[in-house]
């Protein structure tokens, strides 16, 4: 018999594929169902962010910050503003300071809630979606309630913020957080400990510590791989080292640490100590005037800075010189998933097609902020 | 550990009367120039006191401090002065940070690839590459990564003039 000929098949899965978490390409090469390699092909959504700065003024960068990671819009203000604040040497008042801790948190829980939520639709559970999107959605009826907004904020300003708490804010927040944490727990029957959810990401896409620190990756990529690390920690920013909470790492009572199950569990077990930094901060909030040190001119004197803050996705850096006008000579971001995509060929090669998709979901990238 | 003692460690190695050390608002920066940098990034990387095993973050900047000169059409180029590049890295063992920045000459900015040091600079330096023109010398995949690959020009260079037609569509709006 004369011998069959075999090939290797290029699939192509995107830039318009549900999965795919945005306008992602996708260049999967095939030996039957097994991935030989992934080549991610992005720059759908690129928009000049980086280009756009540098002809505007400093506070006008802020409802771009805004479009970057849309998921997670808060901190992408938080990032900017304390970078342009370090820069500027500007003493801001306590109450803005734990005002922005508390929306940066709520934001934390926002994201993750998306990433569980859609992580669970691509591996074929509808109902914990609906579940996670009811939650988040009294935290986008928060955020409504403080700037207008449900997902493009700008809300946090240089030097303050555009609005003080409303009185309902408080009390709203504090029956969100006591059913929230009951909602965990169904989440956690609902999904994390479920067979089928188990058998597809347990043992799947496993990434060692130490690949993880060469190739970048930061956040919950980074903690699901056992590596104890949080800016919130260990290089802490704004108000961070006054709160009590417990940095989550992936420890592997199910399946591998650094499979895609410990990947997503760091993100649940984050959701609940942001509850816990939220009532801290509840408590200590001082009374205060939140834009009574906002700048009329915002302009830097000569210098640049890195400032990096632990988005929900990792390290979100922003690299700002400043010439002495009033628009940044140069803004660069180093955006998480950016970073983190890269690392999708590794832990994805010898594994099979539908792996790549709970791969991919375990990340948890966002393309506005990939492509910029 | 602060630059200046960093500096120290690296008189070791390398003659450091070719480092520099810039002051600087956010930190310091240590200027370096880019014959050396790959040996560097690798001692630094795998010396144990220093241990930077992590590149946080690589940008390209156009300093745009050559002569600008006038174009007919009323835009400017700028012939001569530096691009750069920063690196900004960071060590989880010990917790301390540095920040190298290597001066490319405009014309021909080239510098050595910090990617078999650090993987995570792949696409960082594939994104320099896109948007300012900088070469990466023994990089493996070195093409645009956001711009489509048969688009003109760097967008990011402070004298980039958009090209009139990108595949029959009018660019400018």
């Amino acid at each position: 018999m004369a011998e069959l000929k075999t090939d290797h098949l290029v699939l192509n899965m995107g830039p318009q594929h549900p999965s795919t978490h945005g306008v992602l390409r996708l260049e999967v090469v095939l030996d039957g169902e097994v991935v030989i390699d992934v080549i991610p092909h992005i720059g759908y959504l690129h928009r000049c962010f980086e280009k756009h700065c540098e002809a505007m003024t400093y506070p006008m960068v802020i409802p771009y910050t805004d479009r970057m990671d849309y998921l997670a819009s808060m901190y992408m203000n938080f990032g900017y503003v304390e970078a342009v604040e370090k820069l500027m040497n500007i003493e801001i008042p306590e109450r803005v300071k734990y005002i922005r801790v508390i929306m940066g948190e709520l934001q934390r829980i926002a994201s993750h809630l998306v990433a569980i939520g859609t992580f669970g639709i691509d591996i074929g559970a509808f109902t914990p979606f609906l579940y996670c999107f009811r939650d988040r959605e009294r935290i986008l009826d928060l955020f409504e309630m403080t700037c207008g907004a449900r997902l493009l904020y700008n809300y946090m300003w240089i030097g303050g913020l555009s609005h003080d708490l409303p009185p309902m804010f408080i009390p709203e927040l504090k029956s969100f957080l006591k059913d929230f944490r009951k909602n965990i727990k169904e989440l956690n029957d609902l999904l994390s400990y479920n067979k089928i959810f188990i058998e597809r990401t347990a043992n799947i896409g496993i990434l060692p510590a130490d690949t993880a620190i060469n190739y970048g990756c930061t956040g919950p990529v980074l903690r699901g791989s056992g590596v104890n690390w949080d800016l919130r920690k260990n290089d802490p920013y704004s108000i961070y080292d006054r709160f009590d909470f417990e940095v989550c790492v992936g420890k592997g009572e199910i399946g591998t640490v650094g499979d895609c199950w410990n990947r997503y569990m760091v993100r649940v077990r984050e959701m609940e100590q942001s509850c816990l930094i939220i009532e801290q901060a509840i408590e200590q909030l001082p009374e205060g005037d939140v834009t009574s040190a906002i700048p009329k001119r915002v302009k830097p004197p000569v210098g640049e800075i890195y400032f990096r803050v632990e988005s929900p996705k990792g390290e979100l850096g922003y690299h700002i010189i400043s010439d002495g006008t009033v628009n940044p000579f140069r803004v660069k971001v180093r955006a998480p998933s950016f970073v983190n995509l890269q690392i999708l060929p590794v832990i994805s090669k010898g594994y099979l097609v539908a792996d790549i998709i709970a791969n991919l979901g375990s990340l948890d990238i966002v393309l506005g902020e990939i492509d910029r | 550990m602060t630059t200046t003692e960093i500096l120290e460690i690296l008189k070791e190695k390398f003659s450091v009367e070719q480092f520099e050390i810039q002051s600087n608002i956010g930190g310091e920066i240590l200027i370096v120039p880019s014959n050396v940098l790959l040996d560097l990034c690798f001692f630094l990387r795998d010396d144990e006191r220093l241990a930077f095993d992590s590149l946080m973050n690589l940008s390209g900047v156009d300093l745009a401090d050559g002569e600008k000169k006038k174009l007919e059409d009323g835009s400017f180029e700028i012939v001569g002065g530096h691009l750069a590049t920063y690196y900004h890295l960071h060590s989880f063992k010990h917790n301390h940070k540095l920040t190298l920045k290597v001066l490319l000459p405009r014309e021909n900015p080239v510098v050595p690839s910090v990617e078999r040091v650090w993987r995570s600079a792949d696409w960082h330096e594939r994104e320099a590459y896109d948007l300012f023109g900088i070469v990466f010398e023994g990089h493996h995949n070195l093409k645009r990564i956001l711009l489509p690959d048969d688009w003109d020009g760097y967008p990011l260079r402070k004298d980039y003039k958009v090209q009139e037609f990108y595949q029959g569509m009018k660019v400018p709006y």
